[in-house]
């Protein structure tokens, strides 16, 4: 039982779990599946009731069981005793304090990420407002390196996403040399395909490998496909840079997507057997959102961003790449408009920094959300300035084959202009090499037409 | 951007808003109000309620018994946070369908429900019905009649053809509307109807609209899917269209919710 007074009223809290739940900011989710605060007056209770618990209860009580949920017994099994230490003695809300002092350095929040649980995370944002989720996450650096060096300070990628609702790959290549040409794929150029053909997966990797050996780009490839289908391209001979993977935070929920700890292992090890990766072999590239679990009724009652950061936890076993919560996707059933959109993303982002990840944001929204451009436009300046490591790069920010509104290709140059964040390094390089940009990463009035001049054999 | 660039030409291959040139680093104004007309018209699609009127009178013009009915979802707030009440009837549905299945069983029972998007039903569910009534009749089934459901999602289906003992039921849906399609329409055939199918007892046809797949290639699909879904005694994943108008390029999206 947890308690909270305040002048006369006394909260009450059967478990953990409740506190978790109904200290979280309101969003539709958490009401779908009947966990969230009956009250604004209570959402606020459970807070101080979290900011005076200490850490180390989140070791003692676990809000899933050990023994049924096996991301459980990754979390406890692999937690760093020895990293957890300077903060042990702490309660949430000092973490909170101590996140924003002057003592988290850059340096320090690197070494504390392996002690902290996804728990510990998800609780220190419950009681943060917007600007700590942006002032912490800041202050951490996750390097992670393939073909280029991504997620320095200072820094922003983007993945180029260029669907195509036939998987047409002539249509696919033109989305790809106008992102290209925008300065956008430093991340990776990835493919959500329409297909789950195992034959149209082999077409779309060939050429994807085919364009990036062709120009010599510093960035890295994916098709998002399963697990299980990359693995199987790999064994017949396919030039996989990146195994993909949809992830959630409870055992259900990566069954509901077919998926195991073992097969992401398998996945992991197929992948690192091709050595393709010139500078780093960080291979994998997982996605995320908040409502996953509720969606597969595999939530055991816990609220969603408390399981979207239990997905990092599956995430972080694995060194990945790339991590990218798809934070609007979902629907307005568990992110109901552009405000509980934007503090999800913020949110994430930071549990995901603080955890040690590589967390980019798919600043996105359905057209059934309450939500329009303006939302987005205030998202990717809020997670530009918490220094997010990669955000999408979609033609016109309308994903035709998902048919949902992602960030666009020049959406990342606005957020670049006004905060003077540059390419990863290697592919700032490239751009300049190639007659695209300055060597300064602004793009050129007159580019060079190497890229049109490929895709002009197409037109024809 | 050069004058040569070949957008123009490489647009044949996509949809994608490619090659919309810049002004500075944003897109230049007639890109900005062009997407905006585009998402104006999905939302449009998603709020704007459905007005029965001219579909019922199609309908009945087709000699079909239309029944007017509402889920559980009060109104279009309620059916966007909670699809479990988007799923069932409300209670005065309920009595009004059991009412009306005194009569023999039906083989196909039919529900147009407004889904996600008004404009969908609207724009294709009486031409897709106008197509398939012929097909079925030639087939030698009967047809209920046909229920009119407000903020209703797919699942709602099972209910109504539970209550009129239908050997099957074809739920025809407003799609959840993307900027280059806010009018498309998805049918739903789920065999044995009754509370609490899964998803994956169902069959998709998917894109149904003008530049997606016609009312004609929609309806022959159905068909086929429903005299083996007769012939076999069941629908869903085990199910596979194997239909003889294998259209390239139409993709089945993921089950509406």
């Amino acid at each position: 039982m947890y308690r909270a007074a305040w002048r006369q009223t006394e909260y009450r809290f059967a478990d953990l779990k409740e506190v978790m739940a109904k200290a979280t900011p309101p969003r539709s989710g958490d009401v779908l599946a009947g966990v969230a605060a009956r009250s604004a007056e209570e959402n606020v209770a459970a807070k101080m009731v979290l900011a005076d618990l200490p850490l180390k209860r989140f070791l003692e009580e676990l809000l899933i069981s050990y023994e049924s949920d096996d991301v459980t017994r990754l979390i406890v099994d692999t937690h760093d005793e020895r990293a957890f230490s300077p903060i042990a003695h702490m309660t949430v809300g000092e973490l909170r304090d101590w996140l924003l002092s002057e003592a988290a350095t850059t340096e320090a929040l690197a070494a504390l990420a392996p002690g902290i649980t996804p728990e510990m995370a998800a609780a220190t944002a419950k009681i943060m407002r917007n600007q700590d989720l942006i002032l912490a996450a800041r202050k951490a650096e996750v390097v992670t390196r393939f073909r280029d060096t991504i997620g320095l300070k200072g820094r922003m990628s983007v993945r180029l996403q260029p669907n195509h609702p036939t998987d047409d790959k002539r249509g696919i290549a033109a989305s790809i040399v106008d992102g290209l040409m925008l300065g956008c794929g430093d991340a990776v150029i990835g493919i959500n395909p329409a297909s789950d053909n195992v034959g149209v997966i082999l077409d779309l990797i060939a050429m994807l490998d085919e364009i990036i050996q062709r120009f010599d780009i510093p960035t890295q490839s994916c098709v998002l496909t399963h697990v299980t289908t990359s693995i199987e391209a790999i064994s017949r001979g396919a030039p996989v840079d990146l195994v993909f993977q949809s992830i959630g935070g409870t055992q259900a929920v990566n069954a509901s997507f077919g998926v195991t700890l073992a097969m992401l292992k398998e996945g992991r090890e197929a992948a690192l057997s091709l050595n393709r990766g010139t500078v780093g072999d960080n291979v994998m590239y997982f996605e995320t959102g908040q409502g996953s679990a509720l969606s597969a009724d595999a939530h055991h009652g816990v609220d969603q961003q408390t399981l979207e950061a239990r997905a990092y936890a599956v995430a972080r076993t694995f060194k990945p790449l790339l991590v990218n919560s798809v934070v609007g996707f979902i629907g307005p059933e568990y992110l109901y408009n552009g405000k509980e959109i934007i503090r999800a993303g913020l949110e994430d982002h930071f549990c995901g920094k603080l955890m040690g990840l590589p967390m980019g944001c798919d600043v996105c929204y359905t057209n059934h959300a309450e939500a329009d451009q303006d939302d987005m436009d205030v998202l990717l300046m809020l997670l530009g300035a918490a220094g997010v490591t990669f955000v999408m790069g979609v033609p016109g920010a309308d994903d035709i084959m998902l048919n949902y509104q992602s960030t666009s290709f020049h959406d990342a140059l606005y957020v670049r202009e006004a905060l003077g964040l540059r390419r990863a390094p290697e592919f700032e390089a490239w751009l300049a090499r190639i007659g695209l940009a300055d060597a300064e990463g602004r793009l050129l009035a007159d580019p060079a037409p190497v890229l049109l001049d490929h895709i002009k054999g197409i037109a024809a | 951007m050069s004058n040569d660039a070949p957008w123009p030409e490489l647009r044949r291959f996509t949809d994608a808003r490619i090659g919309l040139g810049r002004a500075g680093s944003a897109l230049p104004i007639r890109e900005v109000l062009s997407f905006a007309m585009a998402h104006a018209q999905a939302r449009d699609a998603v709020t704007t309620p459905m007005d029965w009127a001219p579909i019922a009178a199609e309908l009945s013009a087709m000699g079909l018994d239309t029944l007017s009915a509402a889920s559980a979802a009060t109104d279009r707030d309620v059916y966007l946070r909670r699809p479990d009440l988007g799923r069932r009837l409300s209670p005065a549905s309920r009595e009004l369908l059991a009412e009306k299945a005194t009569g023999p069983h039906p083989d196909l029972a039919i529900v147009v429900a407004d889904g996600l998007s008004s404009t969908g039903v609207a724009a294709n569910a009486g031409a897709l019905i106008g197509a398939l009534l012929p097909m079925v009749q030639k087939s030698g089934w009967s047809v209920g009649p046909v229920v009119l459901a407000s903020q209703a999602r797919v699942a709602i289906g099972d209910e109504a053809g539970e209550i009129l003992n239908a050997r099957a039921v074809l739920v025809l849906i407003g799609e959840r509307p993307g900027l280059s399609s806010p009018d498309s329409l998805g049918a739903y055939l789920t065999f044995a109807p009754r509370v609490g199918r899964k998803d994956g007892e169902r069959n998709c046809v998917s894109n149904i609209r003008t530049g997606g797949l016609s009312a004609m290639e929609g309806a022959f699909k159905i068909h086929w899917l429903l005299r083996e879904a007769f012939r076999r005694g069941l629908t869903g994943v085990t199910l596979k269209d194997e239909s003889a108008f294998q259209l390239e390029g139409v993709q089945q999206p993921a089950i509406e919710r």
